[in-house]
């Protein structure tokens, strides 16, 4: 009796540290975050509470309230944000129900046009709408010459450049969990609600929109989130006019050298993410978000 | 022809004429999604200064004129090096990560998880000038290993995403079985499981080349000097003028890319069809 509880105490032991070992297989990768990401991203959040005389101070959060340029750059941020997510779902959702409604086979020809502007470089695409809605574009020329309108109109360097770059950039965000969603519907729940006397709207509207949210929701929240911390294709198609946080950050590095302030910035920024993904996780399983989004 | 549009498309009789409205907006939107990028591979073969489409004169001035500088090449070499030492680091630490983090059952293993997964969550905005002051302080700014060891946390995230769903999906008492055969841990893994997921790590590694090869912020800030990244030097080009070198260097990246992602697909497919 004695021996076979000291050999279990013993195996349990055993166990324990094979777990650990295991476990220590990770820890190159939980290193390498460590250095490279939360320690730096910790002494900045330090710095934001230092002032200019290097001092514990508030001052770097206090001049986001204080200066009406600072609103500006959140609100331009939420705007974009809102407004891209909003277009990403209109245009986005009925691309993903056509090609769930196809057969498998062509539905993955369909998905192709999402899947190739996701894999190609952000850079270039943001290149490609440059040159495509500049004035003497091909989009104006087209324009014009169908008699659309007379005039070169401005569409780059401006929100209207952007919100079409990141619109292009973020739906295959929205379209892949969208698509996942629907796929997985049981289509049969349709003909039980037709068979019930729902015409093909209701049917649509209280069955198989309701089933689709899920998917909708990962979907919408990935590419709001990308949004708000995006950096390249609204510092290229924005011309300097759309201002974003993370834009306001970078510049008060490169022209300014004000850490205290890109700093304090960068933290908003982070905790306004974290807390939506926090909300977020509370309603929706996010690992759909990171099954769909990160392919 | 006329039949079909009368025919049901859904399980709630709704016929193909009356949603001829989805099908056409649903084409014109794989449309607008696919050709503003293939359109730039036919206009930097233009001879003009402007981009046009379609070009009058074709000519490859602008490739010879990226071939044949000096600047560009540095970019290009260094982009590639860094590109494929963050695949050689991401994806060995990343599958054995995912590994580790599968077999053990710890209780720590979720927070380890979120942690893992932090890269693709903190704005990579500020992880940029995060890397950027720590780089400082080690004296790495402007060096490859400095911009591979950022690229490898951001391709961390992924690596580990993909090859753990395909541990979620392989049954490990096989490893087990091999281990009771006498089998040490190591070499159970690498000749039982590792064939076994071996597509999830190949894509794995294409991910992490390309997670590299694509990253613009991070390079911003951590490569230059001898070491600037191609997608470096075409952001700063980008916020100056629209020049017509970067549609022959845009056309080159869509290459690169289509190339691996296809490779990714081979790979992926593969999966699928035995078992």
């Amino acid at each position: 009796m004695q021996t076979v509880r000291i050999n279990q105490s013993g195996l349990r032991t055993d166990e324990r540290l094979e777990r650990l070992k295991l476990f220590g297989l990770s820890s190159p990768a939980l290193l390498m975050i460590l250095v490279i990401l939360v320690l730096p991203v910790g002494w900045l959040f330090y710095v934001s509470f230092i002032g200019a005389n290097g001092e514990f101070s508030l001052e770097n959060y206090e001049r986001m309230i204080s200066r009406k340029s600072y609103a500006r750059i959140f609100w331009t941020t939420f705007q974009v944000s809102f407004l891209t997510t909003g277009l990403c779902i209109l245009i986005g959702y009925p691309l993903a129900y056509f090609l769930s409604q196809l057969p498998p086979r062509l539905a993955n020809l369909g998905l192709i046009t999402v899947l190739l502007p996701f894999w190609t470089s952000l850079l270039v695409r943001t290149y490609a709408w440059l040159v495509l809605l500049q004035k003497q574009g091909l989009v104006n020329d087209w324009a014009i010459s169908l008699g659309l309108w007379d005039e070169p109109i401005k569409m780059v360097h401006n929100m209207t450049g952007t919100l079409i770059g990141m619109v292009h950039i973020m739906l295959p965000f929205l379209i892949l969990p969208v698509y996942g969603a629907m796929r997985s519907i049981d289509l049969d729940l349709m003909k039980a609600a037709s068979n019930l006397g729902a015409n093909p709207r209701r049917a649509f509207w209280n069955v198989f929109f309701p089933l689709t949210m899920p998917g909708l929701m990962a979907g919408a929240l990935m590419v709001f989130i990308l949004c708000l911390g995006f950096f390249v294709t609204p510092a290229v198609l924005g011309g300097g006019k759309v201002i974003m946080v993370s834009m306001q950050i970078v510049s008060n590095i490169e022209l300014f050298v004000n850490w205290g302030a890109a700093s304090a910035l960068g933290v908003v920024l982070l905790v306004l993410t974290v807390a939506i993904l926090w909300i977020a996780s509370r309603f929706l399983n996010l690992e759909q978000m990171t099954g769909g989004g990160g392919h | 022809m006329l039949k079909w549009f009368n025919n049901p498309a859904t399980e709630t009789q709704v016929t193909h004429g009356q949603r001829l409205w989805l099908y056409i907006v649903a084409v014109i939107i794989m449309i607008l999604l696919v050709t503003p990028t293939l359109i730039v591979v036919p206009m930097s073969f233009s001879d003009s200064q402007y981009l046009e489409f379609p070009p009058e004169n074709w000519s490859t001035r602008w490739y010879d004129f990226y071939f044949g500088s000096d600047e560009w090449m540095l970019a290009t070499w260094t982009s590639v090096k860094a590109a494929f030492l963050t695949m050689l680091v991401a994806t060995p630490i990343g599958v054995l990560a995912a590994y580790g983090l599968h077999a053990s059952k710890v209780k720590f293993v979720r927070a380890a998880f979120v942690l893992m997964l932090t890269p693709m969550m903190v704005p990579v905005v500020l992880i940029a000038i995060g890397a950027f002051y720590a780089y400082v302080q080690l004296g790495i700014l402007y060096t490859i290993t400095g911009l591979v060891l950022a690229h490898t946390v951001l391709a961390l995230p992924l690596v580990i995403i993909v090859t753990g769903s395909a541990l979620q999906g392989y049954d490990m008492s096989q490893e087990e079985a091999a281990r009771s055969l006498g089998a040490p841990r190591w070499k159970a893994f690498l000749t039982v499981t590792l064939p076994q997921i071996r597509f999830a790590v190949v894509t794995s590694a294409l991910l992490s080349f390309l997670t590299s090869f694509d990253e613009v912020v991070v390079a911003m800030f951590v490569s230059g000097g001898d070491n600037p990244t191609l997608t470096r030097n075409m952001f700063n080009a980008l916020r100056d003028q629209i020049d017509p070198t970067i549609a022959s260097i845009s056309t080159i990246m869509i290459l690169v890319t289509t190339f691996m992602m296809v490779l990714a697909q081979m790979f992926g497919q593969e999966k699928k069809k035995p078992k």
